[in-house]
């Protein structure tokens, strides 16, 4: 049984916690490449921007003495997506509206969003400094424990791993209904589907792309800030995490919110079950069946320090054999 | 040819004669020595700008992944130059690597004949599963053969070691190396959008720095391998500065000669050609031309060229560090280069290489200097500067190379020295 509990943990856990990251950060990514039709290289600084937001706030609010029941960082969370999300169409003001105006190529919008990301990194490391931080202030992080009978380890869920599970529930859902039911959701899936005949119908593409900076800087700042609390604000996470969340984009197929919650959850068990050492597994059935076969000391598909290739190769099957992923998006 | 009008030939002359002034000034304050060795590398630095010039000014191809064909030549020519490791071969090293060789070319033969299965009639979705499972297999059987003569080599070698060849050799193989990797990304990624090619390449970029940053018993790893050999008389031959000054002289004829073969390439029909796939993919296609062949051809010369610059580059430093290669001096601060100096332009790549890294290397020590005066105007505040200031300081020079590039893609799109298309009639 203790290998089960192990695999829950190590596997099963964490690789919904960091599905649940990539699947936030995929849904800006896929909306904003299905609206604004490139691919947006700053996610991941994006994400860390809101992280940062969250820290100074809660840093502020815990020198100033306030005390809640749930980390600062976690109460203050809409404020913090409010904030970022209007970071974020100050961003698309100065820098990439411009370029869409006098009628860029894509790609030329690509550049910029890169141009943005060194940016944002050259800002955060200023202020912040290139150490990574601890978001807990006066609170202790507090740990639930889940007896198991027949094993003396136990299943271990942190609180800001619960509250992630919980808050990319409400923002799945929440999203479900915005696209589905309101009259601006439909209008961006409209836009997102054929720019030009949306704008002929009268609906106003500038309060669209404003809409879709608003939801991914929104859920950028929500991944940003849980996975922060999760492990520790680290100012250097971009491409380290972009490339996933691209990787999460295009097996969801790109434009489809959907397809990237699915793509993101896909690639963060690809990530860890790949690093998973599955001898912990096969020793139990290498007893029962009193060692007919040698166990290695460890079976893990990927070595941890190669993770980023897990992405990256599945990125590229998804290229090869269907480009348009698995929830049937658009071959940009 | 390219034509230049007298004008723009003026505007040229004037803007070099304005970098030479620079240079100078650089000859001036810092020294021969140091001067010396911002020139080579500038060099370097534009040769590699060379490739994206191709890529991107030539043929509108996106490569984020500069840094990974640099360190892939590299390591190349570290590899084919550093002299032979002979406790390598006297182990059992060498039959190790034959083995896993041996069953790399099995598994990879395995995995074509399934992929090609189709032709016997089985349904498309089987042969895609069929393909991933000889995959998967074939990658299982061969990492479990590699971990322990990895580590049999580190205990019993230290590494591998190099071959011991001419160092040019080396560079030739280094171009062959970058070139091979930008033809299996670029076959894969090159029919589709651009936007792919920019994640893919940065993605295989990151992947070959973590590859040469573990693979101790290839690379040494981050106990890094120094000195590479120098490819003409070295400084205790000739004196320090005699021995910069030749490399720098063997740089400038290699600048020329690809500068040279590249103006008739681009003025060539080939290079109109190119610049039609880039303006309109539609139209080019249509005249029969096969666009994605033709962006893979340029796709794989423009890394060539990169990879070439990059082991210019680390001989000239004289060690193979994995953890020297970084995304935003070797990535990021090419672009800048050649969407400053003009894309599409080769006299611009030149220009942009030289101007920039000059800039580059002289803007470490002026941030230095503000942040220092910063400190003390802050500390007579009472201010407590951080004690890590001089690292956080250096990072604003990350800010002003993303605000260089948002800035020349919204005022200034086509460089200083913009491409000049011959108009006739």
């Amino acid at each position: 049984m203790n290998e089960l509990v192990f695999f829950i943990n190590k596997g099963i856990f964490a690789g919904a916690i960091i599905g649940s990251i990539y699947a936030l950060g995929a849904i800006g990514v896929t909306l904003i490449f299905g609206i604004l039709r490139f691919a947006h290289f700053a996610h991941g600084d994006m994400m860390t921007l809101g992280a940062f937001v969250a820290y100074a706030m809660a840093a502020a609010l815990a020198a100033a003495g306030v005390t809640a029941p749930l980390p600062l960082a976690m109460m203050m969370l809409p404020v913090v997506m409010l904030v970022t999300a209007g970071m974020a169409i100050g961003i698309d003001r100065a820098f990439y509206r411009p370029l869409r105006n006098a009628g860029a190529r894509g790609i030329v919008l690509v550049m910029a969003s890169i141009g943005v990301t060194l940016m944002l990194q050259g800002v955060i490391r200023l202020f912040a400094g290139p150490s990574s931080r601890e978001m807990y202030f006066n609170e202790r992080k507090d740990i639930f424990r889940i007896e198991v009978p027949g094993a003396n380890q136990m299943i271990t869920l942190t609180e800001p791993q619960i509250a992630l599970f919980i808050v990319t529930a409400i923002a799945v859902v929440a999203l479900h209904y915005f696209l589905s039911r309101s009259r601006l959701g439909k209008a961006m899936r409209a836009v997102s589907d054929n720019p030009s005949l949306a704008q002929v119908t009268g609906i106003s593409i500038e309060t669209v792309v404003r809409t879709t900076w608003i939801i991914g800087g929104g859920l950028a700042a929500l991944a940003g800030t849980m996975l922060a609390l999760d492990v520790s604000l680290k100012p250097d996470l971009s491409f380290n995490i972009l490339l996933p969340i691209f990787a999460a984009t295009i097996v969801g197929g790109i434009g489809q919110p959907y397809g990237a919650i699915a793509g993101g959850f896909v690639v963060g068990y690809a990530e860890t079950l790949a690093v998973f050492n599955w001898s912990v597994l096969l020793r139990p059935i290498a007893r029962m069946t009193d060692g007919a076969f040698e166990v290695p000391p460890s079976l893990a598909f990927v070595p941890t320090e190669y993770k980023l290739m897990v992405p990256f190769v599945l990125l590229i099957i998804i290229l090869i054999y269907r480009p348009t992923g698995i929830f049937k998006g658009r071959v940009l | 040819m390219a034509s230049f009008t007298a004008g723009d030939n003026r505007r040229d002359l004037l803007l070099f004669a304005a970098l030479g002034v620079l240079l100078l000034a650089v000859f001036m304050s810092q020294g021969t020595a140091y001067a010396l060795r911002v020139t080579v590398e500038a060099l370097c630095y534009a040769l590699i700008a060379f490739g994206l010039s191709l890529q991107w000014g030539t043929a509108g191809l996106f490569n984020v992944g500069i840094m990974g064909f640099i360190a892939a030549g590299a390591f190349a020519s570290m590899f084919i130059s550093y002299p032979v490791n002979g406790a390598f071969w006297a182990s059992d090293g060498p039959s190790l690597i034959g083995d896993i060789a041996v069953k790399i070319v099995i598994g990879a033969g395995l995995v074509f004949a399934v992929s090609r299965s189709g032709k016997l009639g089985l349904p498309k979705g089987l042969v895609t599963f069929l393909t991933l499972v000889t995959l998967a297999i074939a990658y299982l059987v061969v990492s479990q053969s590699l971990d322990p003569a990895a580590r049999y080599i580190e205990s019993e070698a230290g590494f591998v070691g190099g071959l011991g060849l001419p160092v040019y050799i080396g560079w030739g193989f280094a171009g062959v190396v970058a070139g091979a990797i930008a033809w299996v990304v670029g076959k894969i990624c090159l029919g589709l959008r651009s936007d792919y090619l920019a994640i893919a390449t940065l993605g295989i970029a990151q992947i070959i720095k973590t590859f040469l940053k573990n693979a101790d018993w290839l690379t040494r790893g981050t106990q890094t391998v120094s000195p590479l050999p120098w490819p003409l008389p070295t400084a205790s031959e000739i004196g320090f500065t005699a021995a910069r000054s030749g490399y720098l002289v063997m740089t400038a004829v290699m600048l020329v000669i690809v500068y040279l073969l590249l103006q008739r390439a681009y003025g060539a029909p080939w290079g109109r050609m190119m610049r039609a796939i880039r303006d309109n993919e539609d139209a080019a296609a249509a005249m029969g031309k096969d666009v994605n062949r033709r962006r893979l051809q340029i796709f794989v010369f423009g890394c060539v060229l990169m990879g070439i610059g990059g082991a210019a580059l680390i001989h000239f430093n004289t060690i193979f560090d994995p953890n020297g290669f970084l995304d935003l001096n070797h990535t990021f601060l090419i672009w800048v280069m050649v969407i400053l100096g003009g894309p599409g332009n080769n006299r611009g790549a030149i220009f942009g290489a030289l101007l920039v890294y000059i800039i580059w290397t002289m803007s470490e020590p002026v941030t230095l200097y503000i942040f220092d005066h910063i400190r003390t105007i802050g500390q007579s505040f009472g201010w407590q500067p951080p004690a890590d200031l001089d690292s956080r300081a250096l990072s604003m020079r990350v800010f002003v190379i993303g605000l260089t590039i948002t800035l020349v893609l919204r005022f200034a799109p086509k460089g200083l020295m913009p491409e000049r298309l011959s108009r006739k009639g």
